[in-house]
């Protein structure tokens, strides 16, 4: 006969196997990352190219090249090129962030010859036609000034611009800089970022021998080395604490997000401080939404995060409240934060608190793709797999002195950036 | 391919087991037949409300999140008009844990006076998170009740009013768990690496023991055919124009469904799309365009919205959106771009069998709507249309007195 009153036996995880990236090198040297596994026969193949030549003079160079590659190139219209794509069931993308530019495609292996040409054409042959740039132009303004209503979507520009200045990171854009952007910015800024020297290609699903010979076939030959670049590169100066409020008349609710400049992946503190951070506001029952939601019931979410890239880290906690209770909201908030800093973190929790990252860690290696995207982290701040199997020894080990540590060095509540959009 | 095993316990609870070595981790997805749909039409809100109160504890276990935590698992949960779907996703070897919490909440709740409180004010938060602070954040709670006028879709699952939340009680909610928590109404799916002599031992142990309950016989309400051309105008603080359309279609089942599918994808799926190229690039009516369906099990709604561009009457966007709906009427879609949006199906298939919890889901969802089974043949159903059968639905579908029509105009 079963006890319910008594949680079953349970097993901590031990093993996290990661499938490693292959390496392999393209006639031209391009360097390509194969993650094989899965038993679909389908494939993933991004080209990442990393952000270069930041110049806040045209700011939206690097990110309208990216979001415009599909929009015709010397061969082929938008129209010819979307149709192709999509004839084939397959899904092209472009993605932009902070430090690099990604053009993604999913496609069934079996047309995978069908549709590689297609790729190479938009990565070396797109011409960004004058009718396509005007389109692009009016549609991302009508886009901006609807985020603009948003009281999330602002405090997370306020907020960015408070650490990162005037930087790419920092950047939020105008209508007015769209206004501004002409073709010749674009044809400038394709010449010299999207080249084999500035690209990595990592495919991830079933990839067997026939479609590495198909991606060197593509973009292993006839594809050469361009100008040289620089790759954005920042070092952003500690500053004092302030507070940032932009009011909404009317606001039922306020958007908030605190936080600061922290260290990135490449710091030994950083797989502790993630455990820090699940304690304080990452995960569902986290001392943030234990308090805030499930206590208080301010909010439908809050939650915290320390974001690594590849200039800088930095942690955040945000939320949207009740304009009426946003001042307790913050308080409470603030209160959470000395707690870590002047008592320990109770072993059952801390306990509690491993487990679930591990187990976290583990469901998030669900297929190829999570594979590669694992990967990604790595390669990206030029570390290897040992920074897993370090985050793993890190998270079963970390003690509740070295966290109180941490929440000390890193959390102080007055050095944060205190954004709050709506009522206070 | 999802393969499958099936069985039901005698209390009636459906078990249908996944096995998929190719992971360590396991899912447990609890479907239950109640949705917003089920709701008295005075008390909305209330399936959702109740979403969020199932993990205020139950009558042996007094935190719901925490014990799943500790064996590194993740969980959540959504409520829409027609279903509400528990989820939990854990190392396999913990899976155990899984079966104690979630039979343990479908034998009785055990939540106090004050969880009630607060997930009345969470919910609340929710309302004007996603529906009040946003620009146009309510259009559903308008266009609803224009399209639906009897059939109990005409309200969203958030509910009608934010005070339908605040007035439930602990006996509303009471009576809602009797009702429509037992084994008899609920479909079971475990999938990851697990075996299915395994599971059926957990299922019995920890489920078997239920009492199964009746399941609650639904009559709602039909919505009458529309006759007549419906219209609404809302003014608000919101930077563009934009325009709302919708139309009733056929049942998540029936064979229209398949067809309305495929003209939303003739319609809005991708950059070759008929709406985007014409209206969005070549006569630059729109900066963003959409065709898409509810789904609902009963008879949902096809809707197209859009965003005007600065500067264009709605009455000319309007008359832009009708011209490409009467060409789908009276034309037939080439081969080619037939061809087109069915390997877009077919390879979708494909790639959603990537995702284990994507798995689980999907074969809870067909398991409702009739056999598990359903969802392997599922794009044959697709593929079998031809574009005879998507002219003859464009004519049953896209007819003015088939139409609400909702603008939304910036003050």
């Amino acid at each position: 006969m079963i006890d319910r009153t008594q949680a079953p036996a349970f097993r901590q995880i031990e093993n996290i196997d990661l499938i490693k990236a292959e390496a392999y090198a393209l006639d031209n040297g391009v360097d390509l990352y194969v993650i094989n596994a899965g038993t679909q026969d389908l494939v993933r193949i991004e080209l990442i190219f990393n952000n270069i030549n930041w110049n806040p003079a045209k700011p939206l160079q690097a990110f309208a090249v990216n979001s415009m590659l599909v929009e015709g190139t010397s061969k082929l219209t938008a129209l010819q090129i979307a149709e192709h794509v999509d004839y084939y069931g397959a899904f092209l993308q472009t993605d932009y962030n902070y430090d690099y530019a990604l053009v993604t495609v999913y496609t069934l292996t079996k047309h995978l010859e069908a549709i590689l040409p297609i790729i190479k054409d938009v990565v070396t042959g797109s011409v960004f036609p004058e009718e396509e740039l005007e389109t692009f132009k009016r549609n991302q303004k009508q886009k901006l000034s609807v985020n603009l209503e948003k009281n999330d979507f602002l405090s997370r520009r306020l907020f960015n611009r408070a650490l990162f200045g005037n930087s790419i990171y920092g950047y939020a854009a105008e209508a007015a800089d769209y206004d501004r952007l002409d073709r010749d910015q674009l044809v400038e800024y394709f010449n010299l970022a999207y080249k084999p020297g500035n690209c990595t290609i990592i495919a991830s699903g079933k990839v067997e021998d026939d479609t590495i010979s198909l991606i060197n076939e593509n973009f292993g030959k006839h594809w050469h080395k361009g100008s040289e670049i620089q790759t954005n590169l920042f070092t952003f100066p500690a500053r004092g604490g302030d507070e940032h409020y932009f009011e909404k008349e009317g606001a039922l609710q306020s958007a908030i997000r605190l936080g600061k400049l922290s260290v990135n992946r490449n710091h030994p503190d950083f797989a502790a401080l993630q455990v820090l951070n699940t304690v304080l506001g990452g995960y569902f029952g986290s001392r943030l939404m234990a308090n805030i939601r499930e206590d208080k019931g301010y909010t439908y979410g809050i939650g915290s995060a320390v974001v690594s890239l590849q200039n800088a880290g930095y942690f955040f906690i945000a939320s949207e409240v009740g304009a009426d209770v946003c001042s307790s909201a913050i308080q409470e908030i603030q209160k959470e934060i000395t707690l870590l800093q002047t008592e320990l973190v109770p072993d059952e929790e801390l306990a509690l608190v491993k487990n679930y990252m591990l187990g976290s860690f583990l469901g998030g290696l669900e297929n190829a793709f999570s594979h590669a995207d694992k990967f990604k982290n790595i390669y990206f701040s030029g570390m290897d797999y040992d920074y897993y199997s370090n985050y793993v020894e890190t998270v079963k080990s970390v003690s509740s002195e070295k966290l109180l540590e941490l929440a000390k060095f890193y959390l102080n509540f007055d050095s944060f950036q205190k954004v709050i959009v709506g009522k206070k | 391919m999802v393969n499958f095993n099936r069985f039901v316990l005698d209390n009636g609870l459906k078990v249908l087991v996944h096995e998929d070595y190719t992971t360590p981790m396991a899912v447990v997805n609890v479907l239950y037949d109640v949705g917003a749909r089920d709701e008295d039409p005075e008390k909305t809100g209330f399936a959702h409300l109740f979403e969020h109160l199932m993990f205020g504890g139950s009558v042996n276990v007094a935190s719901y999140d925490e014990p799943l935590q500790r064996v590194g698992g993740e969980n959540n949960a959504f409520t829409s008009n027609d279903i509400t779907n528990y989820y939990i996703t854990l190392p396999a070897a913990n899976i155990e844990t899984a079966f104690w919490l979630e039979s343990d909440r479908m034998l009785g709740l055990a939540f106090s006076e004050k969880s009630l409180e607060v997930q009345r004010n969470v919910v609340s938060e929710e309302f004007k998170q996603r529906y009040l602070n946003q620009p146009y954040g309510n259009v559903w709670l308008k266009l609803r009740p224009l399209a639906y006028k009897e059939h109990p879709y005409k309200w969203a699952t958030i509910g009608k009013d934010l005070l339908h939340i605040e007035q439930a009680t602990i006996d509303d909610v009471k009576s809602f768990f009797a009702k429509h928590y037992n084994p008899s109404n609920a479909i079971l799916v475990v999938g990851g690496a697990v075996n299915t002599e395994d599971i059926k031992l957990l299922a019995e142990e920890w489920f078997g023991s239920i009492p199964g309950g009746a399941k609650p016989e639904r009559k709602l309400p039909a919505e009458p055919e529309q006759l007549q051309e419906r219209r609404e105008v809302i003014k608000a603080d919101v930077p563009l124009n934009a325009l709302y359309m919708a139309f009733h279609m056929s049942a998540r089942k029936d064979t229209g469904y398949y067809e309305a599918d495929l003209i939303s994808d003739i319609l809005s799926r991708g950059n070759a799309s008929r709406l985007y190229v014409s209206l969005v690039k070549e006569q630059k009516i729109f900066s963003d365009i959409n065709a898409y369906l509810t789904g609902s099990s009963d008879p949902g709604l096809f809707v197209i919205e859009g965003k005007l561009t600065a500067g264009v009457d709605t009455a000319t966007a309007e008359a832009a959106i009708w011209e490409q709906l009467e060409e789908l009427k009276s034309g037939l879609v080439s081969e080619k771009e037939f061809t087109k949006v069915k390997n877009k199906v077919e390879s979708t298939m494909v790639f959603a069998e990537m995702s284990l919890l994507d798995k689980a889901m999907n074969l809870a969802f067909f398991e409702l709507m009739g056999n598990a089974a359903d969802l392997n043949s599922e794009v044959q159903k697709y593929l079998v249309l031809t574009p005879t059968d998507i002219q003859r639905r464009a004519n049953k579908i896209f007819r003015k007195e088939n139409s609400s029509t909702l603008l939304y105009l910036a003050n």
